[in-house]
C-alpha cells in the first residue's frame, strides 16, 4: 500500500528519536509525549532563533560588537535603526511597496471573485478549462515570461501623470498588473471552492426576486464569502509585499523599488556593518509580522483552504 | 402571497439539477461574459502570450532594441549553444537538481513529520506551530539578509563561535549548501502547514480501525494515512519541483547568480537585464525552465481535477 514518492523516508527519523513502543500504555505515551515535547521545543528554539539574533544584534553598536565579539552583552542602542531607515531611504520604499501591494491585492480579489462566482454558480462546459488555465498560469515560472513581458511594458507608453518613466517599465502599474495576472489563479481555485459550499437554493430564490447576476454576485455572494476573501487578502499582502523577481527586473529606477527588492540595491551599503543589515531586516520583515500575528488565523486558513481541496 | 408559498417547493424540487439553467436574460448573459472575459484577458496578454513570445523568440537571434523584425531566424541554435558552449548552463542543472534533492530530502520530510507530531493534542502545539511557520512569511530576499548574520565571513556568527575564516556566501565551493540551508529553515513550516491541514482532514475513525487492528503508529501512519493523503502528497511534490525550479531571490541577491549559485532562473534574468541582452539566448533558457514545469504542471492540475469531480 506505501507508495514510493521521496517523501517516504519521513517517519523513519520519528521512530529513532520517540522510544519504539507499539503497546501504547499510559507510562510509555507519557514518555513519548515528553521525549515529543522536548524535541518540538528545542526545534523551536532553532527555528526562532535567526530572527532572535537578528533583533538582538539589531539593538547593539557597531564598535562593542567589533571589539567583544558577537557572543558579548553589552552595548544597546537605537541608532542602528536610524542609520538604517535614512540611508537606505526605507520610507520611501516603504510606501512604493504601499502603492503595489494594496491596489494589486484588491484588483485581484476582485477579479478572481468574478470568475470564481461564474464557474460555482453555473456549470458551463468550459468551466474546468478556464479554471486550468487560470491555475497553470499561477505556477510558471515567471523568468519564463520575462523576456516578452519586459518587452511589451517597454513598448506601452504612459501618459506622464501615471508614470515618469513614460513608459509601463519603471512603473507601479507594471508590478500591479503582473501580480495581479499571476496570483488570480490561486485566488479562483480557493474561492470558487468556497462558493461552491453555499447552499443553491439562495440563487434560486434570488432569481425568483428578480436579482440580476451581477446582484447576486455583488450583494449575495460576495458577503457570503468574507472570511475567505479576508483569508486570501492577508496570504496575498504577504506574498505581493515579499515579491521579488517582477520589481527586481521590471522596475530599474532606484527610487521606484519596493521595499522587498531594494533590499538588493541597499548590499552594498551595508555589507561591512551586520547590525545595520540586522537593523534593516528587521524594519522590512516588521510589516508581514504584524500582518502574520495580527491575522495569524487568516493567514493559516488561506493556505489551508487552498491546499486540502487541491 | 399564497404562490410565493408554492415557489420555494418548486425551487427545491429542481434544485439537484444545478446544471440545467435556464436560458439567462440577455444583460445577465452579458454580465457573464464580461465577468470571465475581463479576468481572463488578464491572465492570456500577461501569462499565456508572453509564455507563447518566449517559445518563438528562443528562435532567433536579437538583442532587443530594434524591431521585431530585426531578429534573426536561428532555429534551434540557441538551444544548441546552451548545451555545447554556455558554461553556466550544465552547472545551473546541476543546482537546480541538487537544490530539489535537498528541499525534498530535508525541509519536506522534517516539515511532514513536524505535521505528524503536531497533529496529536500536544501541549503548547500552537506555539510550536507558529514557530515553525513564522519563517513562511519572510520573502527568501530577507531571509538572504537575516542570514548573513550567521554566515558573514568578519562578523558572522558561524565564523565567531568556531574561530573559522570561512566566507560562507562567496566561496563557491559551499555556498549553494548555505544558500540551501537558509531556503530550508523557510520550507519546512510550509511543507508543515499544508500536510497538517491534510491530516486534519483525515477521518478519526481510520486511525481507531487500524489502533483496533494493533497496527503501530509507523504503520498506521505508512498503510492508512499515507495513502489516504495522496492529493496532498502530489500537491508537497509539486511544490517541491516548482519551488526547486524557481529558485532565484536568493542567489540574486546574494551574488546575481554566479560563482558557484548559477540557477536557471537567474540565468535568464542575467540575460536580459544583464551586460549584454541576447533575447533569443534567454528565451531558450525560459522555455526549458517552462518545458520542465509544464509536466509538473499537468500532474497538479490532474489531481486537483479528479479531487474536483469527486468533490
Amino acid at each position: 500500500m506505501t507508495y514510493e514518492t521521496p517523501v517516504a523516508a519521513a517517519p523513519s527519523s520519528a521512530v529513532a528519536s520517540a522510544p519504539r513502543s507499539d503497546g501504547g500504555g499510559v507510562a510509555l505515551g507519557r514518555r513519548r509525549g515528553t521525549v515529543a515535547t522536548v524535541i518540538m521545543a528545542v526545534l523551536a528554539l532553532v527555528w526562532l532563533f535567526p530572527l532572535l539574533w537578528a533583533l538582538v544584534n539589531s539593538f547593539r553598536e557597531y564598535d562593542y560588537t567589533q571589539a567583544n565579539g558577537y557572543l558579548s552583552f553589552g552595548g544597546w542602542t537605537f541608532s542602528n535603526y536610524e542609520e538604517a531607515w535614512t540611508r537606505a531611504n526605507f520610507g520611501l520604499h516603504m510606501k512604493n511597496s504601499f502603492l503595489v501591494t494594496v491596489p494589486a491585492v484588491l484588483l485581484t480579489l476582485w477579479l478572481s471573485s468574478m470568475v470564481a462566482f461564474v464557474l460555482a454558480r453555473f456549470s458551463y462546459r468550459f468551466n474546468l478549462t478556464l479554471l486550468g488555465v487560470f491555475l497553470a498560469a499561477n505556477l510558471l515560472p515567471p523568468q519564463a515570461l520575462l523576456i516578452p513581458v519586459f518587452r511589451m511594458f517597454r513598448e506601452i507608453p504612459l501618459p506622464y501623470f501615471m508614470s515618469d518613466s513614460g513608459s509601463m517599465l519603471n512603473s507601479f502599474w507594471a508590478l500591479i498588473l503582473v501580480n495581479t495576472a499571476f496570483q488570480m489563479g490561486f485566488c479562483t481555485f480557493v474561492l470558487s471552492n468556497y462558493m461552491k459550499t453555499l447552499p443553491y437554493e439562495i440563487y434560486e430564490s434570488a432569481q425568483l426576486d428578480g436579482a440580476s447576476v451581477w446582484r447576486q454576485y455583488w450583494q449575495l455572494t460576495m458577503p457570503l464569502v468574507r472570511p475567505a476573501l479576508a483569508a486570501l487578502a492577508t496570504l496575498e499582502v504577504t506574498w505581493i509585499y515579499n515579491e521579488f523577481f517582477w520589481a527586481t527586473v521590471l522596475i530599474q529606477q532606484g527610487d521606484k523599488l519596493p521595499v522587498t527588492s531594494a533590499l538588493n540595491n541597499l548590499r552594498g551599503q551595508f555589507f561591512t556593518d551586520t547590525n545595520l543589515v540586522a537593523a534593516g531586516s528587521i524594519i522590512v520583515a516588521l510589516p508581514v509580522l504584524v500582518v502574520f500575528f495580527a491575522l495569524q488565523k487568516q493567514f493559516v486558513a488561506g493556505l489551508t483552504l487552498g491546499s486540502t481541496k487541491g | 402571497m399564497a404562490h410565493i408559498d408554492e415557489a420555494p417547493q418548486q425551487a427545491a424540487a429542481a434544485a439537484p439539477k444545478q446544471g440545467r439553467e435556464k436560458r439567462l436574460p440577455a444583460r445577465d448573459r452579458i454580465t457573464v461574459i464580461l465577468m470571465v472575459t475581463v479576468p481572463l484577458l488578464f491572465v492570456l496578454l500577461l501569462v499565456w502570450v508572453p509564455a507563447l513570445g518566449s517559445v518563438a523568440l528562443s528562435f532567433g537571434k536579437w538583442n532587443g532594441f530594434g524591431d521585431l523584425d530585426t531578429i534573426e531566424w536561428v532555429g534551434f541554435q540557441n538551444y544548441r549553444d546552451i548545451a555545447t558552449i554556455y558554461p553556466p548552463f550544465w552547472p545551473a542543472i546541476q543546482h537546480n537538481l541538487i537544490w530539489l534533492g535537498f528541499l525534498f530530502l530535508f525541509p519536506t520530510v522534517l516539515g511532514i513529520l513536524l505535521a505528524v507530531v503536531l497533529d496529536r493534542e500536544m501541549r503548547g502545539s500552537r506555539f510550536y506551530q507558529t514557530a515553525f511557520y513564522m519563517p513562511v512569511v519572510l520573502s527568501l530576499a530577507l531571509i538572504g539578509f537575516i542570514w548573513q548574520l550567521f554566515y558573514s565571513r568578519d562578523q558572522g556568527l558561524i565564523n565567531d563561535v568556531f574561530g573559522t575564516q570561512v566566507d560562507w556566501y562567496g566561496d563557491p565551493e559551499i555556498n549553494l549548501w548555505a544558500v540551501l540551508l537558509a531556503t530550508a529553515w523557510r520550507h519546512t513550516g510550509y511543507i508543515m502547514l499544508i500536510y497538517l491541514a491534510g491530516l486534519k482532514g483525515v477521518d478519526a475513525s481510520l486511525r481507531e480501525a487500524a489502533a483496533v487492528d494493533g497496527a503501530g503508529e509507523v504503520r498506521t501512519f505508512f498503510n492508512v494515512i499515507f495513502p489516504v493523503m495522496r492529493p496532498i502528497n502530489m500537491v508537497v511534490v509539486v511544490i517541491v519541483v516548482i519551488e526547486s525550479l524557481r529558485a532565484f531571490d536568493l542567489v540574486w541577491v546574494i551574488n546575481k547568480g554566479r560563482n558557484g549559485l548559477e540557477v536557471i532562473g537567474a540565468l535568464v534574468a542575467q540575460n536580459v537585464i544583464g551586460e549584454a541582452t541576447r533575447y533569443g539566448f534567454g528565451s531558450a533558457l525560459a522555455v526549458i525552465m517552462m518545458l520542465i514545469s509544464s509536466i509538473f504542471i499537468t500532474i497538479y492540475l490532474r489531481t486537483v481535477f479528479r479531487e474536483e469531480r469527486r468533490g
